[in-house]
């Protein structure tokens, strides 16, 4: 982790960051200076539903990047799509993401971890009937114990297993959990299980950490620390790319956020602007919100034939979008 | 009075006999499926056939004992990975499916008259045609020895034997004390770390009240023969080997990963482990643990298919259950118990309702029926089985 440290160091100033980002292109799939992952035409269809559609995308290395939408949108599924646990529709017809560099097209879940992307879940998955310790150590990576081999023989495997300990006690104290390693997993609340499947992730020394509704269900008391945990992940050099429904939940914490809707990226932007982007308040608002439906001027035949066009004309430009 | 302690007298014997053992092996076996791994296997006496199939099979073909007791274990590897491959990536549902149906598909297969030469169809291959080399590893010699050597015949008769009977009983109690003392302080504080002494004190205990037991029903046994200590031996050395086995793969990050699948598949894949994989290995090391149960099963009897149908998978669910699953113990603790137990209740309706209202036959079958009712309210109100931890079932995922 020293190594990215270093590398990344520039990125822990706000300043610079700004700097940086603000010669990004503010429309969606724009290319980034510095991509850490890059998907290309990633589509996934339910039935007749095309639940994620993203032509390009790119993620900026050692930033936070947010990624919002209204409830529906397609944000989980876009998650589970890159992280390995679901398959594009669009897999083998010119569906690529690539990683750091190596190509994730038909990589595993758990391959995608080994490469550095490591992902929490919306619903936290704690183990609940293993303690907060056995969660945490299950997160190390290459360990010597966990082959069959040589797990029945303690010696080959005992000086990891202190030393994996020792990185757990540490992260479990950032974390305010140490006085809590002996419990069951299942005894935490629902809070403190999201501060331990992001402690647990942490464990991989991922170079990305993907993080799906982080704030969803915790009280506000807890929020604000766990923002605090993401910003010092990005400020250790690490690239944090989440989820979040709530806009003003990321407004503070996130370099860029990247919106969706309807399965689509519809905007791209620092937090401040992105906000005010038409295409986002259609997506939550819908685009007529401005409309007041108990206006008497609606009932003039007038007014709804002009309403009536202007339908038209949308769906008229969504078609021509689709065959393009 | 002394039909009673006759009764008990065979209780003891059904505790230690070789097949109670190999039920045990069979369990520990499970055990790791279902207690550790999570991995719903149905199929366990499947596994015990294919072994004895494989073992007996060998030796009548005039393979050498060690190399069929492998043979019978690689067909078990062969097994898990026909039966592991399509399905381990699916749900769980799916391997209960598959390992149900394939035992009953060895049973069935065992039985076809087209492989008479191989299996003895469904009469089955007599223990005579592969029990001869295994008898003959013993080094225990001829004659008989009666366990313990001193016991209440020598020591007064009656008298004696009850008191035995009541020291035993006593120990049980003591061990009962001793373990709910050392669980509810390691909940209390749970950082104490390994105190060894009320270990050591239940270990004593428990030598006690075994020895208590030998000393009011002594068991009587010729050394070396189909059904005798050399058999026992075996088998139960076999069981302690079994147990240290699990105990040193289980106490081991490998241990650990397969308690995390149990918990949750998708969380540990996201860690970037191979879970398929895993739970392959899972599956494999279990189903070898069955095929030597079975192996053991047919050595004081005959490899009969139908002996090692769905009945038995079921009494190891509920071996399993009763001792405590994902413990080291437990599973032997529940096999003993779960067929000592209904041998008590066997031979207690028996005995004492009258054969009007019973008769032999309905006495074994009432003896099934209580081991059902059993399980039922063990699962209802001690889900955790004697040894199992209740900390942990408090969480439902």
């Amino acid at each position: 982790m020293s190594e990215q440290t270093t590398a990344t160091a520039g990125h822990a100033d706000p300043a610079a960051r700004r700097q940086m980002m603000s010669q990004v292109d503010r429309i969606p799939g724009s290319a980034k200076p510095d991509p850490i992952l890059r998907v290309d035409h990633i589509q996934r269809r339910f039935g007749g539903m095309m639940a994620v559609d993203v032509e390009h995308l790119e993620v900026q290395r050692g930033i936070i990047t947010a990624l919002i939408g209204p409830n529906g949108a397609g944000k989980t599924t876009f998650f589970n799509l890159i992280t390995g646990f679901d398959r594009p529709t669009s897999a083998g017809k010119g569906a690529h993401w690539a990683f750091d560099g190596a190509t994730l097209d038909k990589t595993s879940a758990s391959s995608v971890a080994k490469a550095g992307m490591v992902r929490t879940f919306q619903l936290t998955k704690a183990l609940s009937r293993m303690t907060v310790m056995d969660n945490m150590m299950l997160g190390a990576k290459d360990q010597g114990g966990e082959s069959l081999a040589k797990a029945m023989f303690r010696p080959l495997w005992r000086q990891q297993e202190r030393e994996v300990r020792h990185k757990a006690e540490e992260l479990l104290d950032r974390f305010k959990l140490l006085e809590k390693r002996d419990d069951y997993a299942g005894s935490l609340s629902g809070g403190q299980r999201k501060l331990l499947e992001m402690a647990r992730a942490l464990m991989t020394d991922p170079s990305m950490i993907m993080l799906d509704e982080p704030m969803a269900g915790v009280n506000p008391a807890l929020t604000q620390s766990l923002l605090g945990h993401i910003q010092s992940l990005r400020d250790d050099g690490m690239t944090v790319l989440f989820v979040e429904h709530d806009m003003h939940v990321v407004q503070h914490i996130s370099d860029w956020v990247v919106v969706m809707a309807e399965g689509r990226i519809v905007a791209e932007g620092p937090a401040d602007t992105v906000m005010a982007d038409k295409a986002v308040i259609d997506a939550y608002l819908g685009a007529h919100h401005e409309t007041d439906l108990g206006d008497d001027a609606l009932l003039d035949e007038g007014v709804a034939a002009a309403l009536e066009l202007e339908v038209a004309e949308e769906e008229a430009a969504r078609n021509q979008e689709g065959e393009r | 009075m002394d039909t009673f302690l006759s009764i008990l007298n065979s209780v003891v014997s059904e505790a230690i006999a070789p097949d109670t053992a190999a039920v045990a092996i069979a369990v520990i076996g499970l055990n790791i499926h279902f207690g550790f791994t999570g991995l719903l296997n149905i199929g366990q006496a499947g596994y015990m056939l294919l072994g004895a199939y494989g073992m007996a099979i060998s030796i009548t073909h005039d393979i050498p004992l060690a190399l069929a007791v492998l043979i019978g274990l690689v067909i078990s590897l062969i097994f898990s990975l026909i039966l592991g491959l399509p399905t381990l990536k699916l749900r769980g549902d799916y391997l209960a499916i598959v390992t149900i149906s394939a035992a009953e598909i060895i049973r069935y297969t065992g039985r076809l008259a087209a492989f008479e030469d191989f299996t003895g169809g469904s009469q089955g291959i007599f223990g005579k045609s592969y029990q001869g080399p295994f008898i003959s590893l013993s080094f225990l010699g001829d004659g008989s020895t009666t366990l313990l050597p001193l016991n209440y015949r020598e020591a007064g008769g009656t008298g004696a034997r009850i008191a035995g009977l009541l020291v035993a009983l006593a120990a049980l109690a003591a061990i009962v004390w001793v373990a709910k003392r050392m669980k509810s302080r390691g909940s209390d504080e749970p950082t104490v770390g390994t105190s060894a002494t009320p270990k050591l004190l239940l270990a004593v205990l428990s030598v006690v009240m075994v020895l208590a037991l030998f000393f009011s029903f002594p068991q009587s046994e010729p050394n070396t023969s189909v059904d005798g200590w050399w058999v026992r031996l075996v088998a139960w050395g076999l069981v302690g080997l079994s147990c240290l086995i699990v105990f040193l793969l289980v106490r081991s990050p490998w241990g650990r990963l397969l308690r995390g699948i149990r918990e949750d598949e998708d969380a540990i894949r996201s860690l970037g482990k191979n879970v398929f994989a895993i739970k392959m290995q899972a599956l494999i090391i279990g189903g070898m643990f069955g095929a030597l149960g079975g192996m053991v099963y047919v050595l004081t009897g005959s490899v009969q298919a139908d002996s090692m149908g769905r009945q038995l998978t079921f009494f190891a669910y509920t071996a399993l259950l009763l001792g405590g699953a994902a413990t080291i113990f437990g599973p032997v603790l529940g096999a003993i118990i779960f067929f000592s137990a209904r041998i008590l209740v066997r031979e207690m309706s028996g005995a004492y309702v009258p054969n009007s209202i019973m008769s032999d036959q309905q006495t074994e079958q009432f003896s099934y029926i209580v081991v059902g009712i059993v399980l039922v309210l063990l699962v209802i109100f001690r889900p955790q089985g004697i040894l199992g931890n209740k900390r942990e079932l408090r969480f439902h995922v």
